[in-house]
């Protein structure tokens, strides 16, 4: 999540205090981004910076800011664009599980299993949040929460594949590849730019 | 859950023996037990030949265990006759399948009064039970159109009405979302998850974990053994940094 063109995009629909934009933020995202006002505030100064954004004096009231038709450019932009899923990241996960691996004293299996109700325990809470979320306002939040389901279901698939893999006597530490989107990538294993193709799936 | 929740189906250790081709003892399911309140969904998870539908068979009174005990609102299945099992499962307990749901040659509302009328119940009260089921799960404007004439999700809703229509209260669902796309699924889901909120004990057999997530757990199997149930963490803190 880019806070940066969120607060951009939130500010194009009218002009606001630093402190009502980030109230409005989180209202949409339903404070799944909470954001402190120190983060706001350095964020509307580099907009201002670049161009994207004005600071509007009003008297003794706080600063109000507007977005520029640059901004407003930038956040068009924004929409269209597709997430950056090429930088790895580091997960736990897929750590522990390679170096079980190459661990003959650790019951993959039980790591394996674990793990797998773990996350689907997290996707059960998931879940009853989504069921909550019945009015139609809730829709952003609704698909905030599919986003999460997503991640965990596919996180869920690989570890079914691992263990396949593990059953089969396969998998070697070298193997290990986690595929799920917009969770592991590039920890353990080697190659990037298979990952960058499967996350691109 | 507390103590006061009523039982609907207990499963005591469950063991499950086959003869396997060449003669060769095969275990299907090796000492499970489990046991669904009112208002509970569980899901059941795990690989190909784990033992999920061999699970779900016994709970349904479709197979009996090598040893153990199954218990549905009170009635042991495995201690009865076949003529018993036969009534309890029509009584109590309903299936909802992937496929081959309904009877192509009645209409909706027949097609859940169905087991009812099997029942000796009279025509008027099966008719009027059955409209009743088909409004709770949404789809009563349908009830005198053949299944043929219903989408998959509306065909799905009619299959959860005839499988909780009057005293059943197990439902019991073997991939049920299986042939209908993601939010469709999800739309049979949520219907499944009010009816048991309702009052119902649902177990389902999934290997979608999404589905699986509309379960208050979820039981993994492998090899015919639980080797996990998943846990609840606090919500609040699956969306830190999210």
């Amino acid at each position: 999540m880019s806070v940066r063109e969120g607060l951009l995009a939130v500010l194009t629909e009218r002009p606001m205090h630093a402190y009502e934009l980030r109230g409005e933020f989180e209202r949409r995202t339903t404070s799944a981004w909470p954001l402190n006002m120190g983060q706001v505030t350095v964020t509307l100064g580099s907009l201002v910076k670049a161009g994207l954004a004005e600071a509007e004096p009003d008297g003794d009231a706080p600063v109000r800011y507007r977005v520029t038709d640059a901004g407003r450019a930038q956040v068009r932009a924004w929409w269209l664009a597709a997430a950056d899923r090429a930088t790895p990241a580091r997960e736990e996960v897929s750590i522990k599980l390679a170096l079980a691996l190459a661990d003959p004293e650790v019951d993959v299996a039980a790591v394996i299993a674990n793990q797998r109700a773990a996350t689907l325990g997290a996707m059960q809470d998931l879940t009853r949040l989504k069921r909550e979320a019945t009015e139609p306002d809730d829709l952003g939040w609704r698909l905030t929460l599919d986003r999460m389901i997503f991640a965990a279901d596919a996180e869920v698939r690989w570890l079914d594949h691992v263990r396949e893999q593990v059953a089969r006597g396969r998998a070697r530490p070298g193997e290990l590849r986690p595929s799920a989107p917009g969770g592991p990538a590039g920890a353990t294993a080697v190659d990037t730019h298979q990952e960058t193709e499967e996350a691109a799936r | 859950m507390t103590a006061g929740d009523a039982v609907v189906v207990e499963a005591r250790d469950l063991v499950r023996h086959y003869e396997g081709v060449g003669g060769e003892e095969v275990t299907a399911l090796d000492d499970v037990s489990l046991t669904v309140h009112r208002g509970e969904l569980v899901a059941v998870m795990g690989p190909s030949g784990s033992g999920k539908s061999t699970l779900l068979h016994m709970l349904g009174g479709l197979d009996t265990p090598t040893s153990g005990t199954v218990t549905v609102t009170g009635t042991e299945l495995s201690g009865a006759s076949r003529a018993q099992r036969s009534r309890a499962r029509r009584r109590r307990i309903g299936y909802v399948f992937q496929d081959l749901n309904l009877i192509p040659s009645l209409r909706a509302v027949e097609n859940v009064s169905l087991p009812l009328d099997l029942d000796g119940v009279a025509p008027s009260e099966a008719r009027d039970a059955a409209l009743d089921a088909l409004r709770e799960v949404g789809v009563d404007h349908q009830a005198d159109r053949f299944p043929d004439a219903l989408s998959g999700g509306q065909q799905q809703r009619v299959a959860i009405a005839r499988a909780l229509v009057g005293p059943r209260r197990l439902l019991l669902a073997d991939e049920p979302t299986g042939a209908l796309d993601s939010v469709t699924g999800e739309e049979v889901m949520r219907v499944v998850r009010d009816r048991v909120d309702a009052g119902a004990a649902g177990v389902v057999v999934t290997h979608d974990a999404r589905l699986a997530a509309w379960a208050d757990r979820t039981l993994y199997l492998e090899d015919g053994r639980v080797v996990a149930t998943s846990e609840t963490d606090r919500p609040e803190s699956l969306l830190e940094g999210a």
